[in-house]
């Protein structure tokens, strides 16, 4: 594991009815979040994702290339009134489409865990350092430790 | 966030830190002056990045007679670990719920 989630999915529906159900408020409202949603459709436009039992998340979008590319900035932490997606709270999400036969490729990468919290105080506090992803692998290390360990 | 993995976040985010995290995992032990012998920074430094690691659980302080040895401890990792595959699992629902949405007819 590194500072980073992807996942991909195979539709089979056409990218531009793939695009329309990852960026209409209407849409996201249902799959992603399940009590609704807002999005100001522009690059720097606002995303608010809402869930009957979590509260809402807040996000920014980022890029906006249809219908290929699409992502957004979120802060979607233990915040039930929806915090604004800054440096040190946020995740940046990517969706790239790809039309394959008759349906669509999905990929969507999530990255920026590393930098989580990472205020310029806490930096300071931790001896500077750039804040970066990982280079090595979560699971790998714990399983080489583990292996050393017992 | 909790603080907890707040604290194994801003741990980690340093390549220095994942080096020595990597030669105490290769290891499982190892002095301010064994590590600072393999790193391309000072012992003062190695100090400084091992009492980070500490902080966040993620190496502890042990006195062996005269000398003060550094061990990794995994359970914070592990937690990091399963958390972020959580978050990987919570996509693949909505990536699933998403297609059948797309699919229905």
């Amino acid at each position: 594991m590194e500072d980073k989630i992807e996942r991909e999915v195979q539709i089979g529906a056409p990218v531009q009815r793939v695009w329309e159900l990852i960026t209409q408020a209407e849409h996201l409202g249902t799959w992603f979040g399940d009590a609704g949603a807002d999005v100001d459709l522009r690059v720097g436009g606002e995303l608010e994702l809402r869930w009957a039992e979590h509260g809402k998340s807040r996000g920014r979008i980022e890029r906006l290339d249809e219908p290929t590319a699409f992502s957004f900035r979120w802060a979607p932490f233990e915040d039930p009134g929806g915090l604004h997606p800054v440096e040190g709270n946020s995740t940046l999400v990517e969706f790239s489409l790809a039309a394959e036969g008759d349906g669509t490729r999905l990929t969507v990468v999530e990255t920026g865990f590393a930098g989580l919290d990472a205020t310029p105080e806490q930096r300071k506090r931790n001896f500077g350092g750039n804040t970066e992803g990982w280079r090595l692998e979560l699971g790998e290390l714990v399983e080489y430790a583990e292996r050393v360990a017992a | 966030m909790t603080d907890a993995r707040t604290e194994v976040f801003a741990a980690l985010a340093d390549p220095t830190r994942w080096r020595l995290l990597e030669a105490l995992a290769g290891r499982g032990r190892g002095t301010a002056t064994t590590l600072a012998a393999e790193m391309p920074v000072s012992r003062p430094a190695v100090i400084k990045h091992l009492t980070v690691l500490g902080r966040a659980g993620l190496v502890e302080r042990r006195r062996v007679g005269r000398e003060v040895i550094f061990v990794i401890r995994t359970e914070p990792l592990q937690e990091t670990a399963s958390w972020m595959a959580g978050l990987a699992s919570d996509w693949d629902t909505r990536l699933a719920a998403l297609k059948r949405l797309a699919e229905q007819r």
